[in-house]
């Protein structure tokens, strides 16, 4: 499924991460500075690796000795960040198809689907600014689900959220892991949250 | 006092064409240019932003003169373009244009540029990982959200341009229906005695015609930002 070697720049020196794992939804977990984010980055093609391979289902994305580094918007790859990074200019609706052009014949997630999924029918038209933070890391999600992406990545998506929400947020987490059956990658430094949530876990010392 | 002469509604007109003309061709150049020194890192950067400085630390008498040695009807430039394309600037209106669009060039530029250092990169990032090309992240992404910034610069061109003089009439002279603006019109009625009320009446309508752009584009950037937080 996943199959990273990478060598990330950080600074002075560098940092040497391996990960090969089967798991369909792979929790990235350690302490903060360990480089977690970087490496949902490196994958995601926002962050040049000095040197490596990372391969996702089979796809090279990035190979420093063959000279293969696919630019962001060919890898297929799904990021949920932290904060939503809702388009402030678009409505809720604009945002979830931003990314939706890609091989509509070959769309695995549709759009009524995804928006029954998240819960989010009734946002539709509202602006991000309009908004709770919770509902708009879920506009996100739908919007990264819509891409059609090989692999999702969530950085903390809970980590800006107070706890209410936090628990308002888990349940949708876990329809989307259990019915989308999307490879994902979820980088948390709460054990417990991940546990409810993974298949596998790597920790990055 | 509002009777104007036909000499003066031809310079009123001309000064309207060529402002708006100026403005509106400079804006794609001065896009482009604003998003490389905004986003790009390449070698010769700085060079390139002093460059287009230039047209605002210069005379615009030598602003004029280089035009007019380059872009004359014998000047390099120039001189292939009438040749091959037809287009003439020297003594024409399209020259003034020409002359008032690299006057306010630099001024486009800067307000085009800080507005797209303002637009947060994380936006274009995401808009990245969701199959954007670069091409589709800036056109829209950066650009709407840049906006005010696009208003601004072309609004600030354009009053640059009703207020050019020095290049001007440097370049394409001071004909009147081809390069007399309203600028140069004041100029020659300083020259002759008892022009004073048209002096006066020019001066008013430069005085609206740049309150009423300035109008214009502060609405222009409200209703942008009404758009981004209206309340639903």
């Amino acid at each position: 499924m996943l199959d990273l070697d990478l060598h990330l720049q950080r600074g002075s020196f560098t940092r040497q991460v391996r990960i090969q794992s089967d798991a369909r939804v792979l929790a990235l977990t350690g302490p903060s500075g360990a480089g977690k984010t970087s490496v949902l980055n490196a994958i995601a093609g926002l962050l040049r690796p000095r040197s490596g391979r990372i391969v996702v289902d089979g796809q090279v994305l990035f190979d420093s000795e063959r000279r293969v580094d696919l630019p962001m918007h060919r890898r297929r790859i799904g990021y949920v960040f932290q904060e939503a990074r809702l388009f402030p200019h678009m409505d809720v609706q604009r945002n979830l198809r931003y990314g939706g052009h890609v091989q509509a014949q070959a769309a695995r997630f549709g759009f009524d689907a995804v928006v029954e999924l998240l819960g989010i029918a009734s946002l539709l038209q509202r602006r991000p600014r309009n908004l709770s933070g919770g509902e708009a890391q879920r506009v996100a999600i739908g919007r990264a689900l819509l891409s059609q992406p090989a692999l999702l990545l969530l950085d903390e998506p809970l980590s800006a959220l107070d706890a209410a929400r936090r628990g308002e947020l888990i349940p949708y987490l876990r329809r989307v892991c259990t019915e989308t059956g999307l490879p994902m990658l979820y980088v948390s430094h709460h054990p417990d949250e991940v546990q409810q949530l993974a298949d596998g876990v790597h920790v990055l010392e | 006092m509002f009777d104007f002469s036909p000499d003066e509604l031809v310079a009123i007109r001309l000064s309207l064409k060529v402002a708006a003309v100026a403005a509106i061709a400079s804006l794609p150049p001065a896009i482009a240019m604003a998003w490389l020194l905004a986003r790009r890192r390449f070698p010769g950067r700085a060079l390139l932003d002093a460059l287009i400085h230039l047209p605002l630390v210069l005379p615009p008498v030598v602003v004029g003169y280089v035009l007019l040695v380059t872009m004359g009807t014998r000047g390099l430039v120039g001189a292939w373009l009438l040749e091959h394309l037809g287009i003439r600037f020297a003594f024409r209106w399209t020259g003034a244009a020409l002359a008032c669009a690299v006057m306010g060039f630099p001024l486009m530029v800067r307000a085009i540029r800080l507005s797209i250092e303002q637009v947060d990169r994380r936006l274009e990032h995401a808009a990245a990982t969701l199959g954007a090309p670069p091409w589709k992240v800036f056109l829209t992404i950066t650009l709407p959200l840049a906006w005010p910034g696009v208003v601004a610069g072309a609004v600030l061109a354009f009053a640059k341009a009703l207020g050019e003089f020095g290049a001007t009439i440097t370049f394409v002279s001071n004909i009147p229906g081809q390069s007399q603006t309203i600028s140069a019109a004041i100029y020659n009625l300083l020259q002759v005695p008892g022009g004073e009320s048209g002096i006066w009446r020019l001066a008013a309508v430069s005085l609206c015609i740049s309150l009423g752009a300035l109008v214009l584009s502060e609405w222009l950037v409200r209703r942008q930002r009404g758009r981004e937080t209206e309340v639903l």
